[in-house]
């Protein structure tokens, strides 16, 4: 029989409304490279933190080499030479590579003096092992990403790793600097090192992988050798979700343009952006995470800085340099994140309702109070926002209640133009079908809707139109009618349509 | 939280009670108009340079050149009085100096983009030594004793630094409070980015914070002035760690987003009444500093314990109402 280096086995978690793991096995060779793919919340990252310690497991066991291990922290997980490289790096910029690799684990001549030459001869042999060309003394700070990456791998390996986890190492590389990072991974496996290697770059899955888990919902859909199967079966396999979710859309005739934009650009983020929003629309927004979505919306609304385009609001050209010139041309934005961008949690339902649309309730900078309560009173009914009051502060609702006083702030304004990222992130399925109640009446009265969402269930179920976007583009555009889960995925993934 | 009193200040105020309570307990000489009358005029510097610290606080800022603006403004006031300028040109003057401080401070912020701490310690510097070179060190003095009136006028028999104090209270209270510019001093301290998507221009409005804290200090400069007959360029020495004191103790988070005025007013009396007990008390000025020092301390840590067990019992309420999570299968 074979001896795994890592088998994780009935792997469950579930989070409050959420069940993320769902009994999940996944083992990994040694000198393996086991991809892990699934669409966004798929549960690839939290089975990952259960193996990193970062997250505690409901259920299920871990076993490395054969033996049953207890990982109940990130320390634990380390000491068993399990390691994470995460999407966003960890280094030091002022240290310098040998310091990087070593940092927590200096090796010292005496307890608390460091070792210097000690230090840097192991990062040299590291290195060497790892045949990377990199300076041990060079600060961190003016080296590349590759390189910089590269320090990431070299100081995991510290102490001797069996089990490496990259999340998606390839996101911010060069083609040049993915060979480099692939030959490192090459000459990891060599060693006998397994490695779990999870990307959204399909192609990648073929020069590096030897066998690839499809997770689904939280579930493990299948494990294939990568020579076994094409990528347009695993994109199947990635998307082929029952739709079962009940989504209530309502389906009103689309009238004139409210929001045009023409040829959007932000340096290095979005490139050549063109969609337009109509009266009584919904145009959904699908992609993985950093497509782009996000940071179209925020340039659209003049949250941050636009290197070129046009936009166009009732067909009239409209000079968007800041939220407040949106606001004032009637574009609501609900930002992806409620608790850090949304609200403000200090401040009461009643503040926060009424914070955009203060220059209507107030004459010569003093507020008209009793107006703006008057208002905010109003929405918290209309919406059925849950609170004892509207001087409750808002940090203490729900987070569906949060997200409705979110969209009760641009009720207030009055606005016909919503952008919504994300507008039922992490809240309960009740609040989920209330918002699209909302949404419905909103698209009924003439306003138009522009939906970024990661759920797509939630932008085949409540959208009119599906603009895909993939590395800062839109490079599909579907009707709801013709759309699937598949096309739409494989659009994202960046496979010809 | 905008209210006007909240359970936090209530908690500053009992504090203040119970200090008079034991101070009257301790000497018979505390308890007497005539003591009271002077530790509210004691106060009122402290107690009018802490309204504009609790606009910056509470805006999530920080201002330490309110001191040294003090200095800069009293000393031009006075070289304009010894100069003969009519009263109100004088005090236009040094309210202008002040605002103009606090403009500088806030540009170097909003436009500068340097973090509040740095940008008013650079202007603590600078204020402090341009009153330094103004005066070639000196006091100014010498000019009409009529000035004097500002400080020892006592109207309806409260000493007209007090009225003025009252003033400047209540209309920074309903600056805070019923104006869409006082909401929005909330709004940044509680969350900026929050603030800026709702529409709000940030920038303006932390500048104007600023000139506010450079105004409350021109115009304690006056009183100071006022009171002491002549402008000393190292007047307003370490004025603005009594003010964060006063407005922390107060209730302000330094975090931004929650406080009031009506804090701040009795942190400013509890640093004036602590002062002036001490004081009776025949305790020497070294140990008051250690004594009022430990009180900041203990007031903070106080608030941060009491804090953290409200937001624990909250969070066992929202718990317990939620119901449990599904278990796995």
């Amino acid at each position: 029989m074979t001896e795994f280096a890592l088998r994780m086995i009935g792997v469950s978690k579930s989070f409050p409304g959420v069940l993320a793991l769902d009994s999940v096995d996944l083992d990994v060779l040694p000198g393996e490279v086991h991809v892990l793919l699934g669409e966004n919340g798929a549960g690839k990252s939290t089975l990952m933190k259960v193996l990193s310690g970062a997250v505690r497991r409901d259920a299920g066991e871990i076993e490395l080499d054969g033996q049953r291990v207890e990982i109940n922290s990130p320390r634990d997980a380390q000491a068993l030479g399990v390691r994470i490289i995460y999407q966003e790096l960890t280094l030091v910029p002022y240290l310098t590579v040998a310091e990087n690799i070593f940092l927590g684990h200096e090796p010292c001549s005496f307890p608390g003096l460091v070792d210097t030459k000690r230090m840097r001869d192991d990062a040299s042999q590291l290195l060497q092992t790892l045949g990377l060309r990199l300076d041990p003394d060079r600060p961190v700070r003016e080296m590349g990403i590759a390189q910089q990456q590269m320090v990431e791998v070299a100081k995991a390996l510290v102490g001797n790793a069996r089990v490496l986890v990259m999340d998606e190492p390839t996101s911010a590389l060069t083609n040049t600097e993915i060979d480099e990072l692939f030959a490192t991974i090459n000459r990891l496996t060599a060693r006998g090192t397994a490695i779990i290697y999870i990307s959204h770059r399909l192609e990648e899955l073929t020069r590096i992988g030897n066998r690839v888990t499809v997770l689904r919902d939280g579930r493990k859909i299948a494990t294939h050798r990568v020579g076994e199967v094409d990528i347009a079966y695993l994109i199947r396999l990635m998307a082929n979700r029952d739709l079962s979710e009940h989504f209530p859309k309502r389906r009103v005739p689309p009238g004139r343009p409210l929001l045009e934009v023409r040829g959007l650009r932000r340096a290095g983020v979005l490139d050549d952006i063109n969609l337009t929003v109509r009266a009584g629309e919904v145009v959904g927004v699908a992609g993985l995470l950093g497509a782009g979505r996000t940071e179209m919306a925020r340039a659209i609304v003049g949250a941050d800085r636009r290197d070129g385009g046009e936009i166009r609001i009732n067909g009239e050209i409209a000079r968007l340099d800041h939220p407040a010139d949106a606001i004032r041309r009637g574009i609501g934005f609900m930002p992806e994140d409620r608790k850090t961008q949304g609200l403000i949690q200090m401040l009461s339902v009643g503040e926060n309702t009424t914070l955009p649309a203060l220059g209507i309730f107030s004459r010569g900078g003093f507020l008209k109070r009793r107006a703006a309560a008057a208002m905010a009173t109003k929405l918290v009914q209309d919406l059925r926002i849950r609170t004892p009051s509207i001087d409750q502060p808002v940090a203490q609702l729900s987070g569906g209640n949060q997200q409705k006083v979110v969209l009760a702030k641009w009720l207030a304004t009055g606005a016909d133009i919503l952008i919504m990222d994300e507008p039922t992130r992490g809240i309960d399925i009740g609040a989920k079908v209330e918002i699209y109640e909302l949404m419905n009446q909103l698209t009924a009265r003439g306003a138009g809707i522009l939906m970024i969402s990661s759920e797509l269930t939630e932008v085949l179920g409540m959208s009119d139109r599906i603009l895909v976007m993939h590395a800062g583009r839109i490079v599909a555009e579907f009707d709801a009618a013709a759309a699937t889960q598949e096309n739409v995925l494989r659009a994202a993934l960046g496979q010809a349509a | 939280m905008t209210s006007t009193f909240g359970r936090r200040q209530f908690g500053t105020l009992v504090g203040l009670l119970a200090l008079c309570a034991l101070l009257t307990i301790l000497t018979p000489h505390f308890l007497t108009v005539s003591n009271l009358l002077n530790i509210t005029e004691q106060t009122t510097i402290n107690a009018v340079i802490s309204v504009g610290m609790t606009f910056v606080i509470l805006s999530g800022g920080i201002d330490l050149s309110v001191g040294s603006i003090v200095a800069i403004a009293g000393v031009c006031l006075a070289t304009a009085l010894q100069r003969h300028m009519p009263l109100p040109v004088a005090l236009t003057i040094a309210l202008g100096v002040g605002s103009a401080c606090g403009l500088v401070n806030g540009l170097l912020i909003t436009v500068g983009r340097l973090a509040p701490f740095i940008a008013t310690l650079g202007m603590m510097s600078i204020a402090r030594g341009a009153a330094l070179l103004y005066t070639d060190g000196r006091p100014v003095s010498g000019f009409d004793a009529s000035f004097r009136a500002l400080s020892t006028a006592r109207p309806f028999m409260i000493p007209a630094p007090v009225i003025l104090m009252i003033v400047v209270y209540v209309i920074g209270h309903l600056v805070l409070t019923r104006t869409t510019f006082g909401r929005y001093v909330y709004a940044i301290g509680g969350n900026e980015e929050a603030t800026r998507l709702s529409g709000v221009r940030v920038g303006i409005h932390k500048t104007i914070i600023y000139v506010i804290a450079g105004l409350t200090s021109g115009i304690a400069a006056i009183i100071l002035t006022a009171r002491l007959n002549s402008a000393q360029p190292i007047a307003g020495f370490m004025y603005e760690l009594d003010a964060i004191a006063a407005t922390v103790i107060g209730g302000t988070s330094l975090l931004g987003g929650s406080g009031t005025l009506a804090g701040t007013l009795i942190g400013s009396l509890i640093m004036g009444v602590l002062r002036n007990g001490l004081n009776i008390l025949g305790i020497s000025s070294f140990l008051q500093q250690v004594v009022i020092g430990s009180v900041i301390i203990a007031a903070v840590l106080l608030d941060g314990i009491l804090n953290a067990r409200a937001q624990r019992a909250r969070a066992r309420r929202t718990s317990a109402a939620a119901p449990p999570p599904k278990a796995a299968v």
